[in-house]
């Protein structure tokens, strides 16, 4: 009896959810799904026009390309190690601000600011900074250090990254300290009567803090890579070595049309990004399971 | 003991603020500037971009956060001699509102059916939906192109604006919120003979207005600030929005570009300082389960 109405259940709201997703799925499926699909059929032929089927060529022309490899290995580093600093970062952050301190407010909005900032006057203020004659070399003559040629050398890697904590700090710091408003005070007391100590109290945050975390690192991954979008503005087609990202990458294969090279890097750029997402959720699920016990 | 208190309060205030001021920096040079006279503005600046090659060349970038005199010069420039960067600032408005409107109305229909219907393949569409939002806009870039170019979009906003529409965040983050909904709200809404669509404009509607707020400022945020979609999508340089101009006078003239960045932020510091705070409330909800 209970089955029955239960997959009765499933049956009405199969029709309904059908009505509600219709716009949705619809729109999507032409702007984003079948582009992908044909994205991912292009990767097997030799042109979009009358293209032949070459099965994994693309792919092996591609993981033979310097280029390619160069830029997987900038993105895959540049979020690999800017996106644990951002949380991190923030995280200390939301915890500082967490604490008794006067306008906090005032703080808090400060720091979302730069989410505010358009790219363009970000790069803008990139360049005054770090010129060949700009302010921070200006700085490092004046304490008697050698200048540093910034956006051609290595030291490009770390600007972007600068770039990126301080553009997206602000809106991660929110996210935190609404994510700890939510503890409830009770588990640090009785924490505390349990005779715990700080490093007891900080696991507690950060076991309560794990939902946030999630979408936190969902929100930070897809912002390192808006972070191309300054980094193109600033360095162009082809930036230096070591930030030549793969959107970079993509964008001068389309700009040159060699659209299956474009597709074969698309495709395993998703493929990667399945498997992140996979990970994500599997330890999000863990976790669950581990709270529910 | 109270005063060790206070004296902390003190001084982490202190260290707050004084990041506060670090990340505020460039905005605020920005807003100065933009007070700055033209050829002083150009005088401070005369050695960016100059380079390496001349030796002889080795003053620096002179950062004043007081101008010598104060002008307003470069609005004026902006907004009455120049009709260019009005327009662009309303080819902006009209790419980014349709996109506000529509993807709020799309994204919150499906969020319903992702997060209070049961139904078989929920899991597998909400993942496909997650999974597209990660992407980079160039994994799509050729065959959106194409698209655009059969429907015959090419070279119209609306080619930028359908993608705007249906783009997968809005239904990621209505449906964080309208998990956090506990499903008695709907039995209660059902016992009273009311149908999902009712429901969902009752009930669901007007509990996740944070959750809206939030959508409103992220996505503002994020569109008032494209640079690839347009790019791409349109040839007459007149149809381009406001980001596209801003970063091509940056080239030019950098007098005029401090105004211009700051009629630019106005908008978006304007929306932010009066909805921040529903932003701050959205993410509350949103953050109970992940």
């Amino acid at each position: 009896m209970k089955l029955a109405s239960y997959q009765h259940w499933l049956r009405k709201d199969w029709a309904v959810a059908c009505l509600f997703l219709a716009p949705s799925i619809i729109g999507f499926t032409l702007f984003y799904l079948l582009p992908f699909l044909m994205s991912l059929l292009y990767s097997l032929m030799d042109g979009t026009v009358n293209g032949q089927f070459v099965g994994m060529y693309n792919y092996q022309e591609l993981l033979a390309s310097d280029s390619f490899k160069k830029a997987t290995m900038n993105t895959f580093t540049f979020s690999l190690v800017s996106v644990p600093l951002i949380l991190s970062l923030s995280l200390g952050v939301a915890l500082l601000l967490n604490q008794p301190l006067f306008l906090r407010q005032w703080l808090r909005t400060a720091y979302v600011m730069p989410l505010v900032v358009p790219v363009a006057s970000t790069v803008l203020m990139w360049q005054i900074l770090f010129d060949w004659n700009g302010t921070m070399n200006g700085l490092r003559e004046l304490l008697g250090y050698e200048r540093i040629d910034w956006m051609k050398s290595e030291a490009a890697r770390y600007v972007v990254v600068l770039v990126y904590v301080w553009k997206n700090l602000g809106y991660n710091v929110l996210l935190f300290l609404a994510g700890l408003q939510q503890i409830p005070k009770d588990y640090y007391e009785t924490a505390q009567i349990e005779g715990a100590g700080g490093w007891t109290q900080f696991r507690i945050t950060l076991i309560y803090l794990t939902p946030m975390m999630f979408f936190v690192t969902l929100m930070s991954l897809i912002h390192s890579f808006k972070v191309f979008r300054e980094t193109y503005l600033i360095a162009g087609d082809y930036p230096h070595d070591s930030i030549y990202f793969l959107q970079h990458y993509m964008n001068n294969r389309f700009v040159s049309l060699d659209i299956p090279k474009l597709t074969a890097a698309a495709s395993l750029m998703a493929g990667g990004m399945l498997m992140l997402v996979f990970v994500l959720f599997t330890i999000e699920r863990k976790h669950r399971q581990y709270m529910e016990q | 003991m109270s005063l060790l208190i206070s004296m902390k309060k003190y001084l982490l205030t202190l260290l707050m603020a004084g990041l506060g001021l670090v990340i505020l920096f460039p905005l605020i040079v920005t807003v100065v500037n933009s007070l700055t006279s033209r050829q002083e503005i150009a005088l401070n600046y005369a050695s960016v971009g100059s380079g390496s090659s001349g030796a002889a060349f080795t003053e620096f970038v002179n950062l004043k956060l007081i101008p010598d005199q104060v002008s307003y010069e470069q609005y004026i420039t902006l907004l009455v001699e120049s009709p260019r960067f009005l327009l662009m600032f309303w080819n902006s408005v009209f790419m980014v509102v349709p996109i506000i409107i529509g993807q709020t109305v799309v994204a919150s229909l499906a969020s319903y059916a992702l997060s209070k219907l049961q139904f078989r393949g929920r899991e597998p569409i909400f993942l496909v939906y997650l999974l597209t939002m990660l992407m980079p806009f160039q994994v799509t870039l050729v065959p959106n192109y194409l698209i655009a170019d059969k429907m015959g979009l090419l070279n119209h906003v609306s080619a930028i604006i359908w993608p705007g529409v249906f783009a997968a965040f809005g239904v990621f983050l209505l449906r964080q919120f309208m998990m956090q909904i506990p499903y008695a709200y709907i039995e209660a809404g059902k016992l009273d003979g009311a149908g999902h669509l009712l429901i969902f404009l009752k009930i669901i509607v007007p509990m996740i207005k944070p959750g809206f707020s939030a959508l409103v400022i992220l996505l503002f945020v994020d569109y008032w600030n494209m640079i690839e979609q347009p790019l791409i999508f349109l040839d007459d340089p007149f149809m381009q929005p406001l980001s596209i101009y801003l970063s091509r006078i940056n080239e030019g003239e950098l007098g005029i570009a401090f105004a211009a960045s700051v009629l630019y932020m106005a908008p978006m510091v304007l929306l932010f300082l009066y909805a921040e705070s529903y932003l701050v409330q959205g993410v509350q909800l949103s953050g109970i389960k992940g």
